[in-house]
């Protein structure tokens, strides 16, 4: 009898504060519609996925059968964007790479955002020394351009499509540690974080269950942005030969078979280029109209 | 102002330490032996033996380290599988190219970006803000390696009218003082070699400044606009001063302080970038030099390349913090 009339306004609070914070996601979403840009990006990325998706229908050959009295056809009406060193299809190479590329955007950034999260939200978190140290670490990461940081790791590890995803996720590990331990330091002050542990919640549970989860936008925004940069470095590491290995259909690795050839047959070259450069533009544009959507306050 | 430098300094000292150990463990991050890593499958018991015994590889870890660190502190950076050279007297060959490359691509990326976005800034949303700003948007999600093939491929195969790869043409004499060609052409008075370092030097530059440009271009924007909107420009248009006075006397000289940063950053991702660049336009540098080590497994190349890189990178963004606080000496830092 007694509990009643206290848990009322208990779940009244928690309703509205549901309410409140879904209305949050929603009008930002309204906002991040509202610009053309992202707007553009988000169509960008789903005709991406798309094509991924249904790479089988799309193409028109097979990308990895050689047709060598074939090789180096200009774009035609029975090879679209022409033929390769190898008589390959470019146009089917390049509808079954986009499905690499978005492999290794989001194992890059999967491994990056794991590892940075967390470290990221442990430093904040905890502060003191366990905050040193790890910062620490992560200046050191950053005393490395990042490409060049990637090179080593794979120079090391051995070149392969695996490994190339794996320096990539390495090397974006900073950027993630960085972003969530300045979120994870402002929410943690904040007074329901403090009510968390007055009723003895363990720091475990409040990390994960309360100040993560209040820490997601500068998160979000950074794995869409750093998409874009894995597929450029991944690219990079690929046109190095220290990515994708032949005959895998990787647009960075097709840009560096053919740059033998680009006196004679350009077309080898350049849409391969032209298919990184619409995948990266695609999230680097929804990524700044999630950041201006997430924290409008940032939008000049 | 002394105070905070040499504070500074001493916090480098763990940074440095801890970069030294990154670069040392690179070589034990090789799965299996490093040495049959870098002779090959085929190579004898012997053969392994005798570079397992070079590198130091039986040592105890900390010796190892301790020997790395000892050469670096005396300035010795050890031996080139490859070319049983000096890697210290080959990166100090190499080392002006690629500072040559990465100054010329910041001054073109600083001079078009800054004048991009201040123009962009004082002419908001009009056709040359959202021209420009769009063409920076461009620009970060370029891939430089592809551009630079396209630039080689209308330049040089198509229009014929800049080279393709090197420093200068062969036959081309240049008797060099400093290394940096352009300097050097410019210090002996040999202008037919100027003239050719230049037409060699525009395409990498101008594919390696594309990314900075960009960014340095947004920043500039975004920096110009907030200061714009501050109380001391209306009290200045108010008061009747000339448009060109108030732009650039008054609100780049305070927008300026994150550009500067911005270019700090940007200089040393620009000797990352570099080992792009060189490898398509063959520039002789540390970029191409560190590609052909990872190719040909030349792991003591590697560390001590990277090791240098990051140095530099370290000491230029330190050098861009203490011009950072010279300029705004409101800053405090913890």
């Amino acid at each position: 009898m007694s509990l009643q009339p206290i848990s009322t306004p208990d779940i009244q609070t928690q309703e509205t504060k549901q309410a409140k914070s879904k209305s949050l996601w929603i009008e930002a979403l309204f906002r991040l519609l509202k610009s053309k840009t992202s707007v553009i990006g988000l169509i960008i990325i789903t005709i991406l996925i798309i094509t991924a998706i249904l790479a089988p229908i799309i193409a028109t050959h097979d990308p990895t059968t050689q047709s060598i009295p074939n090789r180096y056809q200009a774009p035609s009406g029975e090879h679209w964007l022409g033929t390769d060193e190898l008589g390959r299809d470019i146009f089917s190479r390049i509808v079954y790479g986009t499905q690499i590329s978005i492999r290794i955007g989001l194992i890059a950034v999967g491994i990056s955002m794991v590892i940075g999260v967390t470290l990221g939200a442990i430093a904040g978190y905890f502060g003191r020394w366990v905050d040193q140290i790890i910062m620490r670490i992560i200046d050191i990461m950053m005393a490395f351009p990042s490409i060049l940081l990637a090179i080593a790791l794979v120079a090391v590890l051995g070149p392969s499509l695996t490994n190339a995803m794996i320096a990539v996720g390495i090397v974006g590990v900073p950027q993630f540690a960085r972003i969530v331990r300045s979120a994870v330091l402002s929410v943690k002050e904040t007074e329901f974080i403090e009510a968390a542990r007055a009723i003895g919640g363990k720091h475990g549970r409040i990390l994960f269950r309360h100040v993560l989860p209040n820490s997601m936008a500068p998160i979000i925004v950074q794995a869409t942005l750093g998409i874009g940069t894995a597929i450029l470095d991944a690219a990079g590491l690929s046109f190095l030969g220290l990515g994708a290995q032949p005959p895998t259909p990787e647009w960075g690795a097709m840009l560096s078979d053919g740059r033998a050839a680009i006196q004679n047959a350009p077309w080898v070259v350049a849409f391969p280029g032209v298919a990184i450069f619409l995948f990266v533009l695609g999230f680097n544009l929804f990524g700044d109209g999630l950041r201006d959507a997430l924290d409008p306050k940032l939008k000049q | 102002m002394i105070k905070y430098i040499s504070r500074r300094l001493l916090m480098l000292i763990p940074v440095l330490i801890g970069v030294s150990i990154l670069a040392f463990s690179l070589i034990h991050l090789v799965p299996g032996d490093p040495a049959r890593s870098i002779l090959g499958e085929k190579a004898t018991k012997d053969q392994l033996e005798a570079l397992q015994e070079e590198l130091g590889l039986n040592d105890p870890y900390y010796v190892q380290y301790g020997r790395f660190l000892g050469d670096i502190l005396q300035g010795n950076l050890g031996e080139s599988i490859q070319s049983k050279e000096s890697i210290g007297v080959e990166l100090i060959q190499k080392l002006p190219a690629t500072i040559e490359l990465a100054v010329f691509a910041m001054l073109v990326a600083v001079i078009v970006g800054v004048i991009a976005g201040v123009i962009a800034a004082v002419k908001q949303y009009s056709w040359f803000d959202n021209m420009s700003m769009t063409a920076a948007l461009f620009g970060v999600s370029m891939p430089i390696f592809w551009l630079g093939l396209m630039m080689i491929w209308l330049f040089s195969v198509t229009f014929d009218i800049l080279p393709p790869s090197g420093r200068l043409t062969a036959g081309v004499e240049l008797h060099t003082i400093t290394n940096f060609y352009l300097i050097d052409s410019i210090l002996t008075g040999n202008w037919l070699a100027f003239k050719d370092s230049l037409s060699h030097i525009l395409m990498p530059g101008l594919a390696l400044a594309t990314i900075p440009m960009a960014i340095i271009a947004r920043m500039t924007r975004s920096s110009m606009l907030e200061v714009m909107r501050q109380d001391y420009i209306r009290t200045a248009n108010a008061k009747g001063l000339k448009k060109t006075i108030i732009i650039f006397q008054h609100a780049l000289k305070n927008a300026s302080l994150p550009v500067l940063t911005v270019i700090g950053l940007q200089f040393g991702l620009l000797l990352g970038g570099a080992v792009l660049t060189e490898t398509i336009f063959s520039w002789p540098g540390i970029g191409r030099y560190v590609y052909l080590a990872v190719l040909g497994r030349d792991y003591p190349v590697v560390q001590s390349t990277i090791l240098i890189i990051a140095i530099i990178f370290v000491l230029v963004n330190l050098i861009t913090d203490i011009l950072y606080k010279y300029l705004d000496p409101r800053i405090k830092f913890e």
